[in-house]
């Protein structure tokens, strides 16, 4: 019994990152109305930013944070400007499977650059307290993915903070809910669409960080934390990151449950069951606000 | 197509090994790209999930073939199973449009392929009385039937009325269920025909390779693989796979040589400019350039 509480609590602190990925991803969806399939190659890029700023400076990967955020975001201003920027053009339906195409280009792109640049290695960040952990009722938790899952929880707490009481947050929040009445009301909508997208890009780096340090990171991780944001953002809808935050700890625990139950090389099988699933479900109220 | 058929005379005139391989490289990449090029370049279903198709295909050919069966049959029944399961898939998934469909399969793919990686991890040999027997040449021209088939098929299909019904639901679905075109049966002949051509794909990849793992055919690469040659030569026509596979393979060889990998990062970028800025691939990049030229040699109309 103490294995399968043991299993489901580093269910839960690997869910925590699965939401914080997925929340980047909804925000960008809910707001463009763009598809990013690269967002896992962006928390790919995230996780070796942070790993060469512990690398290079010493610093501590959770104090690279701060570092790594303003540079992913960075980045996703310049994809903004270069890619992205093109395709908000388009009506929504044709948006939609552009940035889908654009984006898997990019993935791919990125993809093999990461190769080129840091080898086809596994990675992470080693850790004076890597190896530590604390006993909870028998259970242990280790600490470096204890402090991934809280920072992971108060970044998304400020970027709600963020989108609820500014006035760029609000901006935001109705360009999500209408983009032509916003327009209508004066709201500089490229801009909008411009901010949402960077807070989304350097949320993925922020999770790409955390990943580095409690987990591992290599090139070819991209697609699967894109499936897992998606799964999330389909189990939880948009609209609430603290919907997505849940719906990523809900992932986390089913995929730790069903390894138990079918044994863990099927951990991955669950959650796409699942995505399959509520897509054919509710195939209009996909992404529908909820 | 000519072109094509002069293939034929490669492994006469020819005896080296290396060139008869990326022969076949290439037109396995014909063929499996003019697959994906029936249910997203005509019919205008993105499905991410190619790769679930080529590796039914591959699948049940290679158990049928290394038990005893001919590999004719085997791969008949290979493409039966791969297009039992596209049009299976196309009942449920055909209710999610545009980029969800795309999502969706891709999902489903990624599914069959790590279910088959856990059940069969084990490295697929062929027998040695196989492998002792084991001539080029065949498969060689098993590949290029292949291939010219792939591309008769597209050819067929665009002037047919039901290539034209595919298009009509590529361009508005509603607009040409208005017009009295059924578009869920038309996505399903379109799936059916595409994950078909597959199936035969993945039954020469099975009759090609002498040993790989049976989960690598189900790897979303062959997916993107089509994806990127379809869009690079044009996604919608006859000659676009055709042209996108030569280029792609052949700069894939020549890059392969000087840097491993590098093809991916100048192909992912080509990709995405093609998309931007040049819907129709290769294809249109060729037609602009011979509209230019002619006009450049007739006298230009006045302003």
């Amino acid at each position: 019994m103490r294995i399968v509480f043991q299993q489901l609590v580093l269910g839960l602190l690997l869910g925590g990152l699965y939401g914080l990925a997925a929340a980047g991803l909804s925000l960008i969806f809910g707001v463009l109305k763009v598809l990013n399939v690269a967002h896992g190659e962006l928390i790919m890029v995230g996780g070796y930013a942070a790993f060469w700023l512990a690398a290079g400076l010493g610093l501590d990967p959770f104090l690279a944070l701060l570092g790594v955020i303003p540079l992913t975001a960075t980045l996703g201003l310049a994809l903004y400007a270069g890619l992205f920027g093109f395709v908000v053009r388009f009506d929504e339906d044709t948006r939609v499977k552009n940035s889908l195409l654009v984006s898997f280009g990019l993935a791919l792109t990125l993809h093999a650059l990461a190769v080129r640049l840091w080898t086809a290695d596994e990675r992470s960040i080693p850790t004076t307290y890597g190896g530590q952990t604390i006993a909870v009722g028998g259970l242990v938790v280790p600490l470096a993915r204890l402090g991934s899952l809280g920072v992971a929880f108060a970044l998304i707490g400020l970027t709600h903070l963020f989108l609820v009481r500014t006035r760029w947050g609000h901006a935001i929040r109705a360009t999500a809910e209408d983009w032509e009445a916003a327009l209508l009301q004066g709201i500089d909508v490229r801009r909008a669409y411009l901010l949402a997208f960077a807070i989304g890009t350097g949320l993925a780096g922020a999770a790409g960080c955390l990943v580095a340090v409690g987990y591992s990171i290599s090139p070819a991780i991209g697609l699967e934390w894109t499936l897992k944001a998606l799964i999330v953002v389909v189990l939880a809808g948009l609209g609430s990151l603290f919907g997505t935050f849940v719906g990523g700890l809900v992932l986390g625990v089913a995929e730790a449950a069903s390894a138990l139950t079918f044994g863990g090389p099927y951990r991955e099988v669950v959650g796409l069951v699942l995505f399959f699933c509520v897509l054919i479900a509710r195939p209009q109220g996909l992404f529908g606000r909820g | 197509m000519v072109a094509l058929a002069a293939l034929g005379l490669v492994p006469v005139l020819v005896r080296r090994e290396d060139v008869l391989n990326l022969g076949v490289v290439f037109l396995l990449s014909v063929a499996l790209a003019q697959s994906w090029n029936v249910v997203a370049g005509l019919a205008g279903q993105v499905n991410l999930g190619h790769a679930a198709f080529f590796g039914l295909g591959a699948l049940v050919t290679r158990s049928l073939w290394v038990g005893g069966t001919p590999i004719a049959p085997a791969m008949v029944v290979g493409a039966a199973v791969a297009t039992a399961a596209g049009v299976a898939l196309g009942l449920v998934a055909f209710r999610l449009r545009g980029a969800y469909f795309a999502i969706g399969t891709l999902a489903l793919a990624e599914i069959l392929r790590l279910s088959v990686g856990n059940v069969l991890s084990e490295i697929s040999t062929l027998p040695a009385a196989t492998i002792a027997g084991y001539r080029l040449t065949s498969r060689y021209y098993a590949a290029l039937g292949l291939a010219l088939g792939s591309v008769l098929v597209v050819t067929a299909l665009v002037v047919s009325r039901l290539g034209l019904g595919m298009q009509a639901v590529r361009e508005d679905e509603a607009a040409a269920q208005a017009s009295g075109v059924g578009a869920l049966g038309v996505k399903l002949q379109a799936v059916a025909v595409s994950t078909c051509l597959a199936g035969l794909a993945g039954g020469l990849f099975a009759y090609y390779h002498i040993s790989y793992y049976p989960q690598h055919p189900f790897s979303p690469t062959w997916t993107f693989d089509a994806v990127l040659v379809t869009f690079i030569g044009g996604v919608g026509t006859v000659h676009g796979p055709v042209l996108g596979a030569a280029f792609y393979v052949l700069l894939k060889e020549y890059l392969a040589v000087r840097w491993v990998d590098a093809h991916l990062l100048i192909f992912g970028a080509l990709f995405v400019v093609i998309v931007l800025l040049l819907p129709g691939g290769l294809v249109e990049a060729g037609q602009r350039l011979s509209q230019r030229l002619a006009r450049g040699v007739a006298p230009s109309p006045g302003p």
